[in-house]
């Protein structure tokens, strides 16, 4: 009988990855990226491999964005959200999942409401696993997507200034953009309200430093990502109520700090009057569509590597 | 007349100044002098220490109510097989032990099936509610031996400062798991740049401190007795160390676990790392570890907190807190606090017995002649890997499954019964 004794790798955070890693994902999600004439390619490279997304947790673009990436990749899959799962029943986590890799799926697409969901699984069973968002931990497929559309924008991340906005305490798609921003030796702004920025993220990676008022986060930025705020995590107001989007949201007057060209950046779901104005989002400094866009590229190349 | 002697040891005991080769004699129960007579049985311990008989005065047996996770028979059992002899069980079971019929049950249920002595630690308040004080004379005179609310800290100050006049007038100490319940509210992990790194919620470090300010206030504002349960940080260390340099009557005790792991540990989100107070960071431990050696720490206890397997094999966040601790006890504290030279063998010894036996004003933790016949016999340098699944509590969760030890148990010995020895 053969033993399989190598631990089948997936993606679970962009922490642990090396830059040469990271470079070669985001250089073969460029190649999947469509031409502006033509549409995304099709490839069979997953043909016959299944690939299983279970959603934890409310989520409309990155569940399709992972669907739609395995299907152009020739692969099938199934998206089951808990709602309608055992899970409702009382099913353990390590229970449900073990029923499912009983069926011999190729590969997991998890998110959950829990940090460190994915790493716990990942233990218990040899199945390789994508991490599509754990709790308040890391969202790697956004980092890597977010930095493929920040590198249509500029020749290269090092040396960029980042400024990361919003509810950075809650945010997995901060953390996963910390780190891979500072593997490339890009330095991070942090801001938020006091509340939603503790002072600890200071030693999170290299480079990042914190600041509470938005015009000496956006001083120069090349970059700005505005964070959605995360309500259903939160369990106190950060501040009064109405005071937010007067202080953290970003409306075009901010954008004069700025460097002439930045970006700007959202990972959406974007709430309009809370987080940036809409003149804003619908600006030509806007990459919000771009970003959507690249999200299926990048799980391309990150599903093709783990599968292929 | 029944007769053990315990041949050709080293004989270690802190509180009557002894450390020598020679013999230590049990007889009906009670160590004993002279000549053993001639059919005394005889244990052989040449080689290895003879020391009172551990004391760990700080473990949840899960009986009444949760007897899934632990009994007061397996749990006494671990506790034997961890080296010790004596054991104070904490209230939060179902029902809580908030009177003397709780009390007594377990007294009652600990001589028919545990090996080892089991002293109940009796509620501060109806129910560990925080509201209305228990039914704590009763249940001094059904056996308890100290009152606390551990793992539901009183948060009502003045409530507090009822329960200290109260036991100070019965001479009960007061044991507080000093937490800050809003402070620590949403967390599973020491706060700092591990649980940020994580995305995990953060208990911080002044949710313990602020407690352990409020409690020694009261303790001197009320004269009581008064005992930080499973120190944790730098300040609390500070403070006691503080408390007790201006005479108040104030204890600790510290876990092995809180001396040997900080919050580093947690990157795999394993839940045998979860437990209150938190692991801390390098600081905290290095703190514990300065408290251990000048004797502001008195005692280390292991908060042994047995859960069954399914409900610590979840996502991180809604696994219980605490892990077992009773047979790891010993090898912890010698690979991490004598081995490394940073105390001396009769310090750990006097940590393990005379220490506890202060605080809860017991008349044990000694091999003076005349003091119940509980010994520990225990070495410097047998190899061994501890193994969860082999323990004898009925839980598995300890973070120490799979740990090498240099020096561990070797025989305990409660009421001159010898009711384990190593296989």
């Amino acid at each position: 009988m053969p033993t399989v004794s190598i631990k089948p790798a997936g993606l679970l955070d962009i922490e642990s990855l090396d830059r040469a890693e990271i470079e070669s994902i985001l250089e073969r999600a460029r190649f999947f990226q469509p031409r502006p004439d033509e549409n995304y390619r099709r490839l069979d490279a997953l043909r016959g491999k299944t690939i299983v997304n279970l959603f934890f947790e409310a989520s409309t673009r990155t569940r399709v964005s992972f669907e739609i990436a395995a299907k152009r990749l020739g692969a099938d899959t199934l998206s089951i959200a808990a709602q309608g799962s055992s899970v409702s029943k009382g099913e353990s986590l390590v229970d449900t999942l073990n029923t499912l890799v009983a069926m011999r799926p190729n590969a997991i697409v998890m998110r959950h409401a829990a940090s460190g969901a994915p790493q716990f699984l990942a233990r218990h069973l040899k199945i390789p696993i994508v991490n599509a968002g754990d709790g308040t931990h890391e969202h790697p497929t956004q980092a890597l997507l977010d930095a493929r559309t920040i590198l249509d924008h500029r020749p290269s991340l090092t040396g960029l200034r980042v400024a990361i906005i919003g509810d950075i305490a809650h945010s997995r798609v901060a953390r996963s953009n910390v780190h891979l921003l500072s593997k490339f030796g890009a330095s991070v702004v942090l801001c938020g309200p006091a509340s939603l920025l503790p002072r600890d993220l200071v030693g999170l990676a290299p480079g990042v430093s914190l600041a509470h008022r938005m015009e000496d986060a956006l001083r120069d930025a090349d970059v700005i990502m505005m964070l959605r705020v995360q309500l259903e995590r939160q369990n106190e107001a950060p501040m009064a109520a109405g005071e937010y989007f007067r202080y953290y949201g970003l409306r075009l007057e901010h954008l004069k700090s700025a460097r002439p060209d930045a970006i700007v950046m959202h990972p959406g779901p974007i709430n309009r009057g809370r987080e940036l104005s809409s003149e804003v989002a619908d600006s030509q400094r806007s990459v919000i569509l771009n970003q959507v866009e690249n999200g299926v590229a990048v799980r391309m190349a990150v599903l093709e590597r783990i599968l292929g | 007349m029944s007769a053990l002697l315990i041949k050709n040891g080293r004989v270690l005991d802190p509180a009557s100044g002894i450390d020598r080769i020679g013999d230590v004699l049990v007889v009906d129960g009670v160590i004993a002098e002279g000549g053993a007579p001639a059919d005394a049985r005889v244990f052989d311990a040449s080689g290895a220490i003879v020391a009172p008989g551990f004391i760990d005065m700080h473990v949840h047996l899960r009986e009444p109510g949760i007897e899934h996770a632990e009994t007061i028979e397996t749990g006494g059992k671990a506790a034997a097989a961890g080296g010790f002899t004596t054991i104070c069980c904490m209230p939060n079971t179902i029902p809580v032990n908030d009177s003397d019929t709780v009390t007594s049950y377990i007294v009652q249920r600990a001589r028919q099936v545990s090996p080892v002595n089991v002293f109940p630690i009796g509620a501060i308040t109806r129910g560990s509610k925080g509201e209305e004080l228990s039914a704590i004379e009763s249940m001094r005179d059904a056996g308890i031996v100290a009152i606390s609310d551990d793992g539901r800290p009183v948060m009502n100050s003045r409530v507090m400062r009822r329960a200290m006049e109260l036991a100070a007038a019965l001479d009960l100490p007061v044991i507080d798991h000093c937490e800050d319940l809003n402070l620590s509210a949403g967390g599973d992990m020491h706060e700092g740049a591990q649980s940020v790194r994580l995305g995990l919620g953060g208990i911080p470090s002044a949710s313990e401190d602020v407690m352990v300010a409020r409690d020694l206030l009261l303790a001197e504002l009320t004269g009581a007795r008064f005992h930080v349960a499973h120190l944790s940080t730098s300040r609390a260390v500070a403070m006691v160390a503080f408390a007790k340099s201006k005479g108040l009557r104030v204890s600790a005790e510290v876990t092995p676990h809180h001396f040997a792991l900080t919050d580093a540990e947690l990157s795999g989100y394993d839940s045998n790392f979860k437990m209150k107070p938190p692991l801390r960071c390098r600081e905290d431990v290095e703190a514990a570890l300065v408290g251990i050696v000048d004797g502001t720490i008195d005692a280390i206890a292991t908060d042994h907190a047995p859960h069954a397997g399914s409900e610590k094999m979840q996502e991180f966040e809604r696994c219980p807190f605490g892990i077992t601790g009773l047979e790891t006890a010993l090898g912890l504290a010698l690979s991490e606090l004598v081995h490394p030279g940073r105390i001396g063998l009769a310090r750990m010894v006097e940590m393990f017995t005379s220490g506890p036996a202060r605080i809860l004003s017991l008349d044990r933790g000694t091999l003076k002649p005349g003091a119940p016949g509980d010994v520990t016999v225990f070495d410097l340098d047998s190899e061994w890997t501890f193994d969860a699944q082999q323990s004898s509590s009925k839980s598995r969760n300890s973070p120490f499954h799979g740990r090498r030890f240099r020096g561990g148990p070797v025989a305990t010995v409660v009421g001159g019964e010898i009711v384990w020895t190593r296989a």
